[in-house]
């Protein structure tokens, strides 16, 4: 049954005041439902507006400059490093590496501390449920240096085989990559478990955080990971920039990814001696507006809590998974509620996904279909696509309801 | 709405006059459109003079992919090969009605880029063959 209010954790009307574009009509007389956050966030005021006044007061290149301009945008994007060291837990703001995206952060990893230290032969660890960028650069380093990549199964049920995990770890792997949370299925994993195991066996871990920094609170110490990437647009802040968080010994121990400017301390003709971390891996002009976006995101959610904006999406997914289940034809994957993110992939019986979707964006309904990245994840299940709606800090039970309502009307023209 | 779910489009998918595989046959070619998992095969037979005499596809995908594959497949028996190779994007919208936009276009087209790298004989599909 449709209700009107659930009890959250959030102010929904003074959250949804936050985003601009929530006001949105997406034709006349239909406004957004916007239900496609895993791909990426909409943006806060806040985040737009410290990202406009950066250009229209502060704009000048960080680092080299000695005029007023330049120390305030370096102290600018210095202070939103040292905002997301804070949020996620690092020990020190060195340890947080810029990158543009997550993708680009676990590529970091495999061309540097990867072609350092794997060689032919060398078991690396990944699971059936990653999406591509935490698959493909593992692939191209596989066929690069001769690795052996196992993966760990995902059960029917969308959970990772932790007792299949225990095995493969007797293979003495190298290396343990794994999302944290699906962006598929939204499942949950046991971070901590897999890392705990992993370094057991003798294997570093690298989290691919995208999906779990912006929707829980996270701390890379409590997690112990060894690395953790993400991207500022799934949590409120700007494309453009993401994050990598490294254990500093691995880092200092790393050659750098990317020659150019700021990554070097000393430059001759035939010779650089690298910079210290983390400039050692931002080589050239970053994207300092999006950093300051970036801090200015951290900043939104800190105040709203992470606790409470976990707790808001878990009210949000049940409520979904309890309604989507009445509507005939619709199966959802993935594990119950309380073991996944606000993620619903759907399949409509007799009705592709693209359909589905179309269907929706009539009524202003805003969600994805396809595979999201992730081919060998529909592949197992044996389905070619999904249609997928995912939630965020601004979505409501309302929302829900659209969506529902919009699948009667699926139904009612493909039946 | 419904402009893109028109009743032929919807019925072409529901009911499809030529699914189906040919054995044997005389050019056959599969593809797939990535963004959304849509697939297409296309067999075809053809007479002395060049002219396709049967037609069949297979594939999975949405209603419109699906749908512009049967009714491609209607357009195209009886024509000459060089006829085939004529056909551009604009026959296949005009043959489904309906405005598309880039993603769906996509979906559209799919069929006609399997026939045509069929009947060109090419190792592989290329977007260039529905510009």
């Amino acid at each position: 049954m449709p209700v009107n209010k659930l009890v959250t954790a959030l102010d929904m009307d003074r959250v949804r005041g936050d985003f601009p574009i929530l006001e949105r009509q997406v034709r006349p007389g239909i406004p957004l439902v916007y239900l496609d956050s895993t791909a990426t966030a909409q943006k806060p005021r806040q985040v737009i507006q410290a990202m406009d006044d950066f250009y229209c007061q502060t704009n000048a290149n960080i680092h080299r400059g000695i005029h007023v301009l330049a120390e305030e945008s370096t102290a600018a994007y210095e202070s939103a490093r040292q905002r997301v060291a804070n949020f996620i837990g690092s020990p020190s703001a060195r340890q947080v590496i810029f990158t543009r995206n997550t993708t680009e952060s676990i590529n970091l990893v495999a061309l540097t501390w990867g072609r350092a230290n794997l060689k032919a032969g060398d078991v690396v660890i990944l699971t059936e449920m990653e999406h591509h960028s935490n698959l493909v650069p593992w692939q191209m380093l596989a066929s690069e240096l001769g690795l052996r990549l196992e993966f760990i199964p995902v059960t029917p049920d969308g959970l990772l085989d932790m007792q299949a995990y225990r095995n493969l770890l007797q293979l003495a792997p190298r290396l343990v990559s794994f999302t944290h949370m699906s962006n598929v299925l939204g499942t949950i994993n046991p971070a901590q478990e897999i890392i705990r195991l992993a370094h057991q066996a003798g294997a570093l871990a690298v989290v691919d955080a995208a999906q779990s920094v912006p929707h829980l609170p996270v701390s890379v110490q409590e997690l112990d990971a060894d690395f953790l990437a993400f991207s500022a647009h799934k949590m409120c802040g700007p494309t453009g920039i993401g994050v990598l968080y490294g254990r500093k010994e691995l880092l200092e121990a790393m050659p750098p990814f990317m020659g150019g400017g700021d990554m070097i301390k000393r430059v001759h003709l035939r010779s650089f001696a690298p910079n210290d971390l983390p400039h050692k891996f931002e080589a050239g002009t970053p994207a300092i507006a999006e950093a300051i976006g970036l801090g200015a995101a951290v900043d939104y959610l800190c105040a709203l809590g992470m606790p409470a904006i976990a707790e808001h999406e878990q009210a949000i997914i049940a409520y979904a998974l309890d309604r989507l289940e009445e509507v005939p034809g619709v199966r959802v994957f993935g594990p119950q509620a309380k073991e996944k993110g606000a993620v619903a992939s759907f399949t409509f019986e007799g009705v592709h996904p693209h359909d589905v979707a179309q269907i929706l964006d009539r009524d202003g309904i805003a969600v994805r279909a396809g595979h999201h990245c992730a081919m060998p994840l529909h592949e197992k299940f044996n389905i070619p696509a999904t249609t997928r709606a995912s939630f965020y800090l601004y979505n409501t039970p309302q929302d829900v309801d659209r969506l529902v309502e919009g699948l009667y009307k699926v139904k009612e023209m493909f039946g | 709405m419904d402009d893109l779910y028109r009743e032929l489009i919807i019925d072409r998918y529901k009911n499809p006059h030529y699914r189906g595989t040919l054995n044997p046959h005389d050019i056959a070619f599969e593809d797939d459109n990535p963004l959304c998992g849509d697939h297409i095969r296309i067999e075809l037979r053809v007479d002395a003079e060049e002219r396709v005499s049967e037609i069949a596809f297979d594939g999975h995908g949405c209603a419109i992919s699906q749908a512009s594959a049967d009714l491609l497949a209607e357009q195209v028996i009886g024509k000459t090969l060089e006829e085939v190779r004529a056909l551009t994007k604009q026959d296949v919208l005009d043959m489904l009605g309906i405005e598309l936009g880039p993603v769906r276009l996509k979906c559209a087209l799919l069929s006609l880029k399997v026939l045509k790298a069929g009947v060109y004989g090419l190792g592989e599909a290329s977007d260039d063959l529905v510009e």
